[in-house]
């Protein structure tokens, strides 16, 4: 779908080394690649798979690495995967792995719409086609006080955006997920307002790291974490990361975002990881780390205050939190 | 054998390995590495559960005696009490450990400031003189009508257990207000029969079942 595969094997699609070098080091840090494969051999239940195994997922064989990665131990592919919120897959944690399986994310077309000049629909393909993807490894906070890291794949978000030449009205950006009870059983409970909804302030929206991600751990998503496109924006909580996007949206007015309307005053519109503003029934200053047993201290803007703070500069954070 | 000694030499024994069975389950998933990505979650969400489970079990006793007019039913009581309780040390210890590395000035701020931690602990504490008290030598010793008195504080327990579960889900209530339906369905049978066939009578009145089934008869 998104890259074509090879008749056979060209010079510039064999993975460089550094690449292969990392990949190496994931397998091994995974430490249990041995056993997982014995013990799948085995049929064990309990067989672990290491990262690198996302049989139906198709690797991109070339990613640019970005600045905006950081150094930090990757969480594992198979907790990454195994372990998140996409009520439109069900509500407990393992819901989405197990429901989505059977999710086709294609054919696939994004809608753009609003304050731009160049509205319309786009095949996935299409809209796609102009991004050079590259791997960024960021730190992912979710609002229930868990964390990951996860090495995503996708471009920034503000590239896309500019083609479409926003107006001088688009003040905010509306994202969609796909809603389609037959396809995302999740939401024949209407547990949220379906479909659900998500929105950035222009300046977010145009910030470089705010971005796209088509795939994760060097292969195309997983349906579960939001195949085929979704946006990932670090500094905030996880639930402002949209999965399944199929439009978009340049607006005047702030947009309606599907958690802020469900409790506005736990889940507010800007959402920025914040150790300072607790959320209403929990505290934000600590989170556990996936694969950890206690928790560390949670980092203002998610760690990334150095790159964002002047967005939100003269704003009182613990009103628009 | 008698129906007593049916119920305490075969229904207790087997019914202590039982409940003992959630907590195998939970250490079998933790030695196999199979709690899952967040496993002190698991194993709080797990605890947790089990003990509002089996407090929700210990409430039902009396009402199974009633409803079954075998009395001897509560001989059980006391053991799923004391299963609930342990489930719930287990829980707060896991809580207490993991989530605050024993810091009591965190816990404390925690206990004040969050609703869903306000009425768990207390619902936990207030298991504590329960638990402590449910022995026949200390029955004994605080006469059988203070016993009673101070055990009535179990229902605080079972509300503060379903509030607790309750506040502290996102957006899908369905669960926990399954638990709560139970626990005020359990709470009915402990209205007392005069005020309990009053509000029947209430009842009958503003739905005129009988009448509807006399007019019906009459009919036919």
């Amino acid at each position: 779908m998104l890259i074509k595969r090879p008749e056979a094997i060209k010079p510039s699609e064999i993975t460089d080394q550094a690449t292969y070098l990392e990949r190496r080091r994931f397998i091994r840090d995974s430490g249990l690649l041995g056993v997982g494969v014995a013990a799948t051999l085995a049929g064990l239940p309990w067989a672990k798979n290491s990262w690198a195994e996302a049989p139906d997922r198709r690797p991109f064989p070339e990613l640019r690495k970005s600045p905006f990665s950081i150094d930090e131990k990757l969480t594992e592919y198979e907790d990454a995967t195994s372990y998140n919120n996409f009520y439109e897959f069900g509500t407990g944690k393992s819901d989405p792995k197990e429901n989505a399986q059977s999710f086709v994310p294609r054919p696939w077309s994004v809608v753009v719409d609003g304050a731009c000049e160049k509205p319309g629909s786009y095949d996935l393909e299409d809209f796609l086609r102009p991004h050079p993807l590259e791997e960024r490894i960021y730190r992912l906070r979710c609002v229930e006080a868990w964390s990951m890291v996860i090495p995503w794949v996708g471009f920034s978000l503000g590239d896309a955006l500019k083609r479409f030449q926003p107006t001088s009205r688009a003040k905010y950006v509306a994202f969609y997920t796909l809603h389609d009870p037959e396809r995302m059983p999740g939401q024949k409970r209407q547990v949220l307002k379906w479909p659900y909804r998500e929105g950035l302030r222009m300046d977010e929206a145009m910030h470089p790291l705010a971005m796209l991600a088509v795939g994760m751990y060097g292969a195309e998503l997983p349906n579960q974490n939001g195949a085929p496109l979704r946006l990932v924006v670090p500094w905030k909580y996880g639930f402002k990361s949209i999965k399944s996007i199929v439009r978009i949206s340049f607006t005047e007015e702030q947009p309606v975002c599907t958690w802020n309307q469900v409790q506005p005053n736990e889940y507010g519109f800007y959402s920025n990881v914040n150790p300072n503003v607790d959320h209403l029934r929990w505290s934000q200053k600590k989170e556990r780390r996936i694969g950890n047993w206690l928790k560390q201290e949670t980092l203002m803007f998610n760690g990334y205050a150095e790159q964002v703070a002047s967005l939100y500069s003269g704003m009182d954070l613990k009103q628009y939190f | 054998m008698t129906r007593a000694q049916i119920i305490t030499r075969l229904l207790k024994p087997a019914l202590f390995v039982l409940l003992l069975v959630p907590l195998a389950l939970l250490t079998g998933r933790g030695i196999t590495d199979n709690l899952g990505a967040n496993p002190v979650e698991t194993i709080t969400y797990q605890t947790g559960l089990w003990a509002l489970r089996l407090l929700l079990l210990t409430l039902a006793i009396t009402p199974l005696c009633k409803v079954t007019g075998i009395n001897e039913f509560v001989r059980l009581r006391r053991m799923t009490g004391l299963y609930s309780f342990f489930y719930a040390l287990l829980h707060f210890a896991t809580y207490a450990v993991l989530d605050h590395s024993l810091d009591l000035a965190a816990i404390l701020a925690d206990v004040v400031k969050r609703p869903y931690v306000t009425v768990g602990f207390s619902a936990f504490v207030l298991l504590i003189p329960l638990a402590a008290t449910s022995h026949n030598r200390i029955i004994r010793l605080l006469g059988g009508k203070r016993w009673k008195r101070l055990h009535r504080l179990v229902y605080l327990c079972g509300l503060g257990g379903v509030l607790h579960y309750l506040w502290l889900v996102k957006a899908d209530t369905l669960s926990p207000l399954l638990y709560l339906a139970l626990f005020l369905g359990l709470m009915l049978f402990r209205i007392p029969p005069r005020t309990r066939a009053k509000l029947g009578d209430l009842l009958r009145r503003l739905v005129p079942i009988q009448r509807a089934q006399r007019l019906l008869k009459e009919e036919r």
